[in-house]
């Protein structure tokens, strides 16, 4: 046990103690290594076992005694195949696309300047607003979709994907736009106003100096604004049903099925195919949206 | 009770060998001594300090302290303390629970850490800030509490990153008095990283002057200040800096405050022309600016004159300067080190 | 006067006009703010009551009409046992989701901050997860606790802990089981990037003056991390618990609120009354009962907010 006045360790104890602890330094890392490599199969094994499902073959699938970890007969991409040309996979693929496209832009409309009135101009009402449109996005769907969903009907938009076009910004809007603020916050404020001296006006400066040094947080809100409208499941759930209509969250869980029967293999591949390119962009992104929610939190 | 650090040879690279942030350094502290790392800032001092506390692992070379080797030891075997330049004070821990906390984690009952913090805190002044948090307290105030923190569990070695480079100018005096004083009682061995010339030459037993991690000179404050060993140290050292003049492949250096009126220099000198160009009054000194013509090529130089010397010059007049000879320093061009004397031609009228 | 001096030619003036008018702070605040305030007032706001109003209606999806109900639709909810199982389970799945989630996010962010080869991989690993769309890694589940072909079965077969398949979607206490430990799995990586958030902040001195000062890798885990993360760590647990609180997707996607009606939470059950059932006065009810829980929860994330402000 060390004690205070303990001197440093004479020459051969030190050798001791420096080989005890190049020893826990290797159990360390051992331990590291373990644990980041059960983490990744923890999180991702579903997805890994996704992708050997979706490329099995039936009579392999469905035997209950075969190893469903590994191909007990050769893989193939028949169910792949499958899913593009004989479900509706394309046309949920391509409404959760465009949808997204669509949602994004009014989202970046909407907030873009609202972020920046909320964190560069200065009004008395500046903070609370911030706050009252964060706490927007607490607001949970679970309790609006009912009567969004009379005015959807009311709207004449029910079965219709531009029913979430019109929706989905409640989503997007107020969390883009507190990014947005913290991205704002980062960016120097010399600049524009540097524009403003050199004889723009405000909304010059902001167009010409704001939007452009704005640009790497636009890119991350706009993945980030995708994101969440390619998972949104309970607006698109209520508002929705016919087939030709769905997007990706609720045609794959309801519509890859003939009866009670899933097309186990096509909806395993098509889960893959979407998590991975989401998951890939987001990851890239990861570290500016950090820093925008923590630059947000900043009081300015 | 007080032990020698040494460094041998020590290297420590970043970027897979690209950066040489230290670049095998061999020093070695007496015991109790109060031993000052100074240099530009990217020089490795800081990075030097880190390799001893153990904050990071040598690429090569080793590290001794109180003669035995410690590389790959974690730094709390190694019973050493440091201050950080940020103080790292634990902001959500009181003064007292700061103060404290070393010697928890050796497991020290409560009973018998409770009085040993009161006596650190004591000893620095600040027992009636026990109960307050970090962040209640003056820059002054934190540092103490850092000290406290550092010095309650009586390490073998002090290890002081910048520690008053926080501070404003004024506090910064009295705390680099208090410090050196504070040092003098407890005599433990202290290694001191400053950027600041004034620090290092009003604190350090020696000083090790450092830049491109190397040491370029390791010497008393007045060997460094009077004989630097090359042309970084004379003109990294010395505000203004050392005047250098190129002569054939030498330098000739001499310091500002040498460069005088010729009437006021007396003994075995050197004279020269200094045309005037400017001068400015700092703190009762007057610093003239012009260009020395004799020595060796035109160079444009500063020289410092006392208040006590009233000699009456003028900008755009040329008058006569003088050094004293035994003043004036030789340094090779090319690679800067000092060299041995050459004869310079005096100028006369 | 100044206006004297300046040029009064139409263009100018114009010019000059629509300078002023983008030069004004005052002015521009407000227009850019107005799209945004209208359009959260329409499909935030006015929802939020309505859903209030429809409480109190015998509004359905077939006759919309709108007649003052007074407090039938709660008399019949109140009087329906799948509600006060519902409302049991939206407690349970919350609680439990929110310990584990809390502590495994802790422990997966641990992992992330760690400096080891291979991070990048790893951390995309780690997030797919969160970043898949929910409805869609559900259904990856549903196959993994399938009845028949579970993977988890055949390894539990193997190793001989079990005999016959657990069917795990099939009987009330482990389809509850199934859907916490999906909803955990999927929310894990986030909690653990927002404790790494918190860690990263935490200035590299003061854990370098731990190590200094003695202290090994618990004592700083738990005298210096957590104390100094706790904070981010509670609001997003706040966050966390109303989002759970509130999920429809992994038991909409998992159970259907099967087997009987045992596994649903409010928000499904109000899923079913009010869409399913075409029954929007009722399903309008079952939401409403999110609300109270929602409102302690936005008052305790100020607080702490607040708090952490004065750290």
């Amino acid at each position: 046990m060390a004690t205070v006045t303990s001197a440093v360790p004479e020459p051969e104890a030190a050798e001791r103690l420096r080989r005890y602890y190049a020893r826990r330094h290797v159990y360390g890392r051992i331990g590291v290594y373990g644990a980041a490599i059960f983490a990744a199969l923890a999180c991702a094994g579903p997805f890994v076992w996704s992708t050997i499902t979706g490329t099995k073959l039936n009579a392999d699938l469905y035997d209950a005694q075969n190893n469903p970890f590994f191909y007990n007969q050769p893989p193939t991409l028949d169910h792949v195949a499958y899913l593009f040309t004989s479900t509706a996979f394309p046309t949920f693929a391509w409404n959760t696309l465009w949808v997204g496209l669509v949602v994004v832009v009014i989202t970046l409309v909407l907030g873009v300047p609202a972020a920046y009135s909320i964190a560069r101009l200065n009004r008395p009402w500046s903070g609370p607003m911030g706050i009252a449109i964060f706490f927007v996005y607490l607001v949970p769907p679970s309790l609006l979709f009912l009567s969004l969903s009379r005015i959807v009907v009311w709207l004449g938009l029910q079965d219709s994907t531009w029913s979430l076009v019109v929706i989905y910004p409640t989503i997007t809007v107020p969390v883009s736009t507190w990014l947005l603020i913290g991205f704002l916050k980062a960016l120097p404020r010399d600049i524009e106003e540097q524009a403003m001296v050199d004889g723009y006006s405000r909304m010059g400066a902001f167009l010409r100096t704001v939007v452009p040094l704005l640009f790497p947080g636009i890119v991350a809100v706009v993945v980030f604004a995708f994101t969440l409208t390619a998972s949104e499941f309970i607006y698109a759930l209520s508002f929705v049903s016919p087939t030709s209509e769905k997007v990706v969250s609720t045609g794959i869980p309801t519509e890859l099925i003939r009866g009670d029967v899933f097309f186990w293999q096509s909806l395993q591949a098509s889960n893959v195919l979407i998590a991975v390119p989401i998951a890939f962009v987001f990851n890239l992104f990861l570290a500016r949206f950090i820093s925008g929610f923590t630059m947000g939190a900043v009081k300015g | 009770m007080s032990v020698a650090v040494e460094v041998r040879n020590l290297k420590k690279m970043y970027d897979g060998g690209h950066v040489h942030a230290v670049d095998g350094v061999d020093i070695s502290t007496e015991e109790g001594e109060y031993l000052v790392l100074l240099g530009p800032s990217g020089c490795g001092k800081t990075t030097l300090l880190r390799t001893i506390a153990g904050l990071e692992q040598p690429t090569e070379g080793e590290v001794l302290i109180g003669g035995s080797v410690v590389n790959g030891l974690p730094p709390r075997v190694r019973k050493v303390a440091m201050v950080f330049q940020s103080y790292a004070l634990y902001p959500h821990k009181t003064v007292r629970a700061n103060i404290e906390f070393p010697l928890k984690a050796e497991q020290m009952d409560k009973a018998e850490r409770a009085p040993k913090a009161h006596w650190a805190a004591e000893l620095l002044g600040i027992d009636h800030l026990l109960d307050r948090k970090p962040r209640q307290l003056s820059g002054g105030e934190r540092q103490r509490v850092a000290l406290a923190r550092a010095l309650v569990r009586d390490p073998q070695v002090f290890l002081l990153d910048e520690p008053l480079s926080n501070l404003d100018a004024k506090l910064r005096a009295s705390a680099r008095d208090e410090l050196r004083r504070f040092q003098e009682r407890l005599g433990t061995t202290t290694i001191y990283v400053t950027h600041d010339q004034a620090e290092a030459m009003g604190l350090g037993d020696r000083i090790a002057v450092m830049d491109h991690g190397k040491v370029r000179q390791l010497g008393h404050p007045v060997e460094v200040y009077d004989d630097p060993a090359d042309t970084f140290v004379a003109t990294f050292i010395g505000s203004p800096p050392m005047n250098l003049v190129p002569h054939d492949g030498t330098l000739v250096g001499f310091r500002p405050e040498h460069l005088l009126p010729v009437e006021t220099v007396t003994g075995e000198r050197v004279t020269t022309p200094f045309h005037i160009e400017r001068i400015e009054y700092l703190s009762g000194d007057r610093h003239v600016y012009g260009t020395v013509t004799a020595f060796g090529e035109d160079t444009r130089a500063i020289a410092r004159l006392p208040a006590t010397i009233p000699v009456p010059l003028e900008a755009g007049e040329k008058h006569e300067f003088g050094i004293a000879v035994n003043r004036v320093r030789f340094f090779d061009a090319d690679s800067g080190q000092r060299t041995g004397p050459i004869r310079l031609d005096s100028h006369h009228g | 006067m100044a206006e004297a001096a300046i040029d009064e030619s139409p263009r100018t003036a114009r010019a000059i006009a629509r300078t002023r008018l983008a030069d004004r702070d005052g002015f521009l605040a407000w227009i850019f703010l107005v799209p945004t305030v209208v359009y959260v007032i329409a499909l935030v706001a006015v929802p939020f009551f309505l859903a209030i109003a429809f409480a109190f209606s015998d509004v359905t999806s077939g006759d919309p009409s709108y007649d003052w109900a007074g407090l039938t639709n709660f008399r019949r909810v109140f009087n329906d046992a799948v509600f006060w199982q519902s409302l049991q389970n939206t407690f349970v799945f919350t609680i439990v989701s929110m310990l584990l989630i809390v502590v495994l996010g802790k422990v997966l962010a641990n992992i992330l901050v760690a400096d080891f080869r291979g991070k990048w991989i790893v951390r995309f690993l780690a997030l797919l997860p969160w970043t898949t769309p929910v409805a869609l890694s559900t259904v990856t589940w549903l196959w993994l606790l399938h009845s028949i072909y579970s993977p988890i079965d055949w390894v539990l077969r193997n190793l001989g802990l079990i005999g016959d398949n657990v069917y795990w979607l099939g009987r009330p206490t482990t389809a509850m089981i199934s859907i916490i430990a999906v909803h955990v799995w999927r929310l894990v990586p986030l909690a653990a990037v927002i404790i790494m958030v918190g860690i990263l902040s935490i200035p590299n001195d003061i854990n370098e003056a731990a190590r200094i000062d003695g202290a090994g890798f618990w004592r700083r885990m738990f005298e210096i991390t957590i104390p100094l993360t706790s904070p981010l760590i509670a609001v997003s647990a706040l966050f966390g618990a109303i989002f759970t609180f509130t999920d429809i997707a992994v038991v909409q996607v998992l159970t259907g609120g099967k087997p009987g009606n045992s596994t649903h939470v409010l928000a499904s059950w109000s899923y079913i009354r009010g869409i399913g059932g075409g029954d929007i006065g009722q399903g309008a009810v079952i939401a409403l009962f999110l609300f109270p829980l929602l409102l302690a929860a936005a008052v305790l994330i100020l607080r702490a907010v607040r708090r952490m402000e004065t750290i």
